[in-house]
């Protein structure tokens, strides 16, 4: 055995904190000590017993939990029960070269459709029009937009004022509402004597709804998939609470990715999170595994959901049915937004869609920047 | 307080809890290291129920304290008993002239202090560390997030009008999330992190039996068999743990041996809570979901 083991351990244990830090777990040295002296408590010959302390005391998201547990692999060498204990394999800190695990799966996939996804660097020398020019671009078909017109009305979007309507919380703040604050109200009396003079009130608290955005990235929405990243980036930056989803023939999340301060890394992050950019549609499909994956988890405390799409449904009908009247039962309002209103004898004819709308509160054009400012007007007021 | 950590797991057994040994080694370090124990999951994988196994294993009281929206200092911590208050105030007036420092002395004693379950927690007066339950703190809103946030740092409250009310010993503190929403970093990062699995047909099998031991061996594993076999399937709601037992609970009222096609459909309603999920397995898929759950059950037996 070692001289002194414990700083050995130590070390050992400070090399695989690091490692966790750049898989990007959120592991700090005050945690590291915490599994030290929890290591006291336990016999450390146990590898599970070490891998489950170190895993309870230095993960707190679910997402963590994969990485660290192939981190936890590598670090310490294979659970081979005869080579035992927390013993330390001889390689050391593995991870420098390799990708972050969460996402290392879809990377390879993901090289071969870049050209594909609306990276924004190619665009980069492109004029863009000055800020009044886009008065005229107002009522313009985007399908019909040039490159630059398109940088113009990123920009518009961007400065589009986000203000979504209010809803009445279960928290009571001081305020005229219908409530007696009792407890203000009898701190006063004694300072009167006993007599209430005035009684104070208790109100509710408003917030801004959450919204759930459910954008349609398939290949008939192609031309609009770029614009439609920047409007959720635009939403997500002005509002707290912006879920939002991409799908086509899969659903992607990429609420995390919209967080980033810069546009062109969350563009840049959207597309790689999403496998299947222009694929085939099967609304009522990504719908349902919205419902099962996130539904739960989203759609709480009376959100509008946005749900962008053309309607052009490859699944069943009844299925988008069953799934649309679910999302708007789930929600405080459902507007549909197609970019197809509008454009010239355009009916929303395809069976999936007269079977969805009359589960739908509002189904409105989003072809022009005209229609996304009615839509930023529409949000402000269906509080 | 248990010495070990099987001594934790035979603890918790003798309360008809099965506890593998990932999540009692959370638990034995959280109770070690005096930290609060975070435990995420689906519905009905048993987080409340650990709670309360914890605290009868650990011969204390369970303090439980349900999260909802808006929940605020006067249900969660403490309240002045108004009306009572008002009361005293109308008396001492009554009695003659008050004084106005002694009115406040005499209404702001602990006789109108209502407790509430995060008071009670750290109260000085108890005899033992309590099992503080905050349950399904994903409900609450970000406000009592911060709040908490502050109690579980110092475990320490303030009440004006009397003065710091601070714990002797702290009282293990669990907290259960069903992910309706992202509770903040902030508060994880106080807390041992425990995610809690749907468990496998041979552990979910054993807490059957445990919790329902009047049920013959075969319908114990069948429905076993039939709740791991809906949870493969697409469904909004997947029964949880807690389903399997008031399933197997069901069945067992109704006097079933064993579970048939008329059994199951009498009794879906216990497991299935959504109209579509209902729709989808009755009727058709009745009979292939029994004969592949029975296929499982022998392999697994």
């Amino acid at each position: 055995m070692n001289a002194r083991p414990g700083d050995a351990l130590l070390a050992r244990l400070l090399g695989f904190g690091r490692t966790l830090r750049r898989l990007g777990l959120d592991v700090h040295t005050g945690r590291m000590l915490d599994v030290v002296e929890a290591l006291s408590c336990v016999d450390i010959a146990r590898r599970d017993d070490v891998f489950h302390l170190c895993r309870a005391l230095l993960v707190h998201r679910h997402e963590d939990l994969d990485a660290f547990d192939r981190a936890f692999e590598a670090f310490w060498g294979p659970s081979n029960p005869a080579a035992g204990a927390a013993a330390p394999a001889g390689g050391g800190e593995v991870t420098s070269g390799e990708p972050r695990p969460a996402r290392a799966d879809p990377m390879g996939l993901l090289e071969t459709q870049t050209d594909v996804t609306p990276a924004a660097d190619d665009e980069e020398s492109l004029d863009v029009p000055a800020w009044s020019d886009t008065d005229a671009l107002a009522t313009k078909d985007f399908a019909e937009f040039s490159a630059s017109e398109l940088a113009a009305a990123r920009d518009a979007i961007e400065r589009l004022e986000w203000q979504p309507g209010v809803r009445r919380t279960r928290r009571w703040v001081p305020g005229r509402g219908s409530r007696l604050d009792l407890r203000r109200a009898l701190a006063r009396s004694v300072r009167t004597g006993g007599d209430m003079v005035r009684l104070p009130r208790r109100a509710r608290r408003l917030r801004p709804r959450p919204i759930v955005l459910l954008c349609d990235v398939s290949g008939s929405m192609e031309v609009y998939a770029r614009l439609l990243v920047h409007f959720a980036y635009a939403l997500s930056r002005r509002h707290r609470r912006v879920e939002a989803f991409l799908f086509s023939t899969r659903l992607t999340r990429i609420t995390r990715q919209l967080r980033a301060p810069r546009i062109d890394d969350a563009v840049d992050a959207v597309a790689h999170a999403v496998p299947d950019w222009s694929g085939g549609t099967r609304i009522g499909a990504a719908l349902q595994e919205f419902h099962r994956r996130w539904g739960r988890r989203v759609l709480t405390r009376g959100p509008v959901a946005l749900l962008v799409s053309d309607g052009w449904d490859r699944g069943e009908p009844e299925l988008l049915a069953t799934a649309v009247a679910r999302l708007q039962r789930s929600c405080h309002r459902l507007i549909w937004l197609n970019p197809l209103i509008g454009t010239q004898d355009y009916q929303p004819l395809t069976r999936g869609l007269v079977a969805a709308l009359p589960h739908v509160d509002d189904f409105l054009p989003a072809r022009s920047l005209r229609d996304i400012a009615d839509l930023a007007a529409l949000l402000a007021r269906v509080g | 307080m248990p010495a070990s950590i099987p001594e934790l797991q035979q603890r918790l057994a003798e309360q008809r809890y099965v506890c593998d040994r990932g999540l009692a080694v959370s638990l034995f370090i959280a109770l070690k290291l005096g930290r609060p124990l975070f435990l995420e999951g689906e519905a009905g994988v048993g987080k409340t129920a650990l709670a309360a196994a914890t605290a009868a294993a650990l011969g204390t009281d369970l303090i439980r304290l349900q999260c909802y929206e808006g929940l605020d200092i006067s249900h969660a911590v403490y309240e002045w008993d108004y009306p009572r208050q008002l009361l005293e105030l109308r008396l001492l007036e009554a009695g003659g002239a008050i004084d106005r420092a002694a009115a406040h002395e005499a209404l702001y004693s602990e006789r109108f202090l209502l407790k509430r379950p995060l008071l009670q927690a750290i109260d000085p007066a108890r005899a033992r560390p309590a099992v503080l339950l905050i349950d399904e703190i994903d409900r609450a809103d970000e406000e009592f997030e911060g709040y908490l946030l502050e109690l579980l740092a110092e475990f320490q409250v303030t009440i004006p009008e009397i003065g710091t009310v601070r714990a002797l010993e702290r009282p293990l503190v669990i907290l259960t999330s069903n992910r309706t929403r992202e509770v903040h970093d902030a508060l994880k990062r106080r807390c041992l992190y425990q995610w809690l699995e749907y468990p496998s047909f041979e552990k979910e099998l054993a807490i059957v039996r445990v919790r329902v031991p009047e049920a013959s061996a075969q319908l114990a594993a069948q429905v076993t068999a039939l709740s791991q076999e809906l949870r493969a399937q697409d469904l909004y709601k997947v029964p949880g743990v807690s389903e399997t037992i008031d399933w197997v609970s069901a069945l067992v009222a109704l006097g079933h041996e064993r579970v048939d096609e008329q059994g199951m459909g009498e009794t879906l309603g216990v497991v299935l809570k959504a109209r579509e999920d209902v729709d989808a397995i009755r009727g058709v898929r009745v009979s292939e979901l029994l004969a592949r759950a029975a296929s499982r059950a022998t392999g697994g037996a």
